[in-house]
């Protein structure tokens, strides 16, 4: 277990530059919008692996809000962190992407808006497993968890409307991709998943070495209540 | 010309990565020694 | 099922009753919304053009904060006298409590948007092109969508730090498509054109977000 981490680590790096290659080289140039089009081949795998962990987090909530496993809260924690994450590279690369095209930085997408919106629901997870203290911070964050995860659908509904209603620039454009930019498009994501899943390990045993101190320190204040840290 | 901004793109992603890398990587070494510490007593 | 709506009857009486005599929390707000409206007026002229055609979304953010106002002092109360720790450990379910303040909690809301109402009529010279009724249903199911979501997370911020902050800070995020449709059906409505979708979608989001709010309660109550 112990050599699988380095090992692993290798081959996401390997599989990151080769995707890097796929994504800057091989890929054909678009034609309408040039090589800043080749934005896209980082913009939407991080947004796939946000959405991806968002639902685990999920999982990890509900697992955790019936069967209480610690474990359960700690994949939840991680993965909300990670998504967050990837949802902020999505936020700072979609404006990046928007301006060189359409010359405004941001626009009122439905892609983009949803992210926004799923970022606003997750960070302020986040917000309130770090302001609650003590043995609830699991159960309070697990629930809330559930409520964001519920709201998704309706995040997605209401901005498709409201979209169809007032019409907005369509980042990414539509239609046909070519094969050989949808291959790009999958080697990035797979190689940013392998690396989402990388920070996920690190992170998860961050967590449970953050634990066992607490813990421990619990313990020496317990056997010496006089002694400080 | 416009090539500024994909380079700005990957770039502002890989910095948001390490940044946060680093703050996990900081974090565990720091407990780390915290942990050797408590040991130790 | 008498007993949990007994319960819910008597806390929701209690609540009225205690609100009714002393008029703490209404009269704050009723004035807080006044100058929540106020400050509006300056800030977006009532007379352009297009204040009036934003008008819809105004008097939602104007609900907004005094729906935040009035949730942040929910569960006040309780805490001072140590009621929850009683309704914790007695045998009345959780629910019939989160009802009860629930409900409470949109009269409250309710009543402040009666009287807001009238201001922003005149002071914005609103006009109704559509049918005004449906104007009562939005107000409806958009209060109850607030007040459903805010009173779950008060119950929530009380184990938090930062208390006051932490409850805009959890509804605001989840509240947002409540939020778009509702200031969208007002906008629709008030200029003539059809709200249904956006109708269906607050219907559809208050029970879903009612029904688990209700499951959720007594876990996040008993939260240990």
């Amino acid at each position: 277990m112990k050599r699988a981490f380095p090992i692993f680590g290798i081959l996401t790096a390997v599989l990151l530059a080769y995707a890097l290659y796929q994504a800057l080289v091989v890929a054909p140039t678009e034609q309408t919008m040039g090589d800043v089009q080749r934005i896209f081949y980082y913009h939407v795998p991080s947004a796939w692996t946000a959405f991806i962990f968002f639902f685990i987090n999920f999982g990890a909530s509900v697992v955790y809000l019936v069967k209480r496993r610690p474990a359960a809260d700690i994949i939840a924690l991680v993965c909300a962190e990670v998504g967050v994450v990837f949802c902020t590279v999505v936020l700072i690369t979609g404006p990046i992407w928007a301006r060189p095209v359409w010359g405004i930085w941001w626009t009122w997408d439905m892609r983009l808006t949803s992210t926004l919106v799923l970022w606003l629901i997750y960070v302020s997870y986040l917000l309130l497993r770090r302001f609650s203290s003590g043995g609830e911070t699991p159960v309070l964050a697990a629930a809330l968890a559930v409520l964001g995860a519920l709201c998704v659908p309706f995040v997605y509904f209401s901005i498709w409307f409201f979209r169809t209603q007032h019409p907005q620039p369509v980042m990414g454009g539509g239609g046909s991709i070519d094969p050989r930019m949808l291959h790009a498009l999958l080697i990035n994501w797979l190689a940013f998943s392998c690396f989402a899943f990388m920070v996920c390990w690190s992170r998860y045993r961050l967590e449970t070495l953050q634990r066992d101190v607490d813990q421990a320190h619990a313990l020496k204040s317990l056997r010496d209540p006089r002694g400080s840290r | 010309m416009k090539n500024g901004y994909l380079f700005a793109a990957y770039a502002a992603t890989w910095i948001i990565h390490i940044a946060y890398l680093s703050t996990i990587i900081t974090r565990y070494s720091r407990l780390k020694r915290e942990i050797e510490e408590l040991k130790k007593r | 099922m008498s007993a949990p709506t007994g319960i819910t009857r008597a806390t929701l009486l209690k609540d009225l009753r205690l609100e009714w005599r002393s008029k703490d929390a209404i009269n704050s707000m009723l004035f807080f919304s006044l100058l929540v409206v106020v400050v509006f007026s300056f800030s977006f002229d009532p007379s352009a053009e297009e204040s009036r055609a934003i008008a819809g979304g105004l008097v939602w953010v104007a609900f907004l904060f005094a729906a935040v106002v009035a949730l942040n002092q929910t569960w006040a109360r309780e805490i001072r006298n140590q009621v929850l720790d009683a309704y914790r450990v007695s045998p009345a379910p959780a629910n019939a409590l989160c009802v009860a303040k629930t409900l409470g909690n949109f009269i409250l809301v309710s009543i402040l948007e009666t009287l807001m109402t009238p201001l922003f009529i005149v002071f914005y010279r609103l006009r109704s092109i559509g049918p005004a009724w449906q104007l009562l249903v939005v107000v409806a199911l958009g209060t109850w969508a607030l007040v459903v979501n805010g009173t779950f997370f008060a119950a929530m911020s009380l184990r938090t730090r930062s208390r006051e902050i932490m409850l805009p800070l959890l509804l605001f995020p989840i509240s947002i498509p409540a939020i778009l449709a509702m200031v969208q059906a007002t906008t629709a409505i008030l200029g003539g054109e059809g709200a249904r979708f956006w109708i269906v979608l607050l219907g559809t989001y208050d029970l879903v977000f009612t029904t688990v709010c209700l499951l959720l309660f007594e876990t996040v109550l008993n939260a240990e």
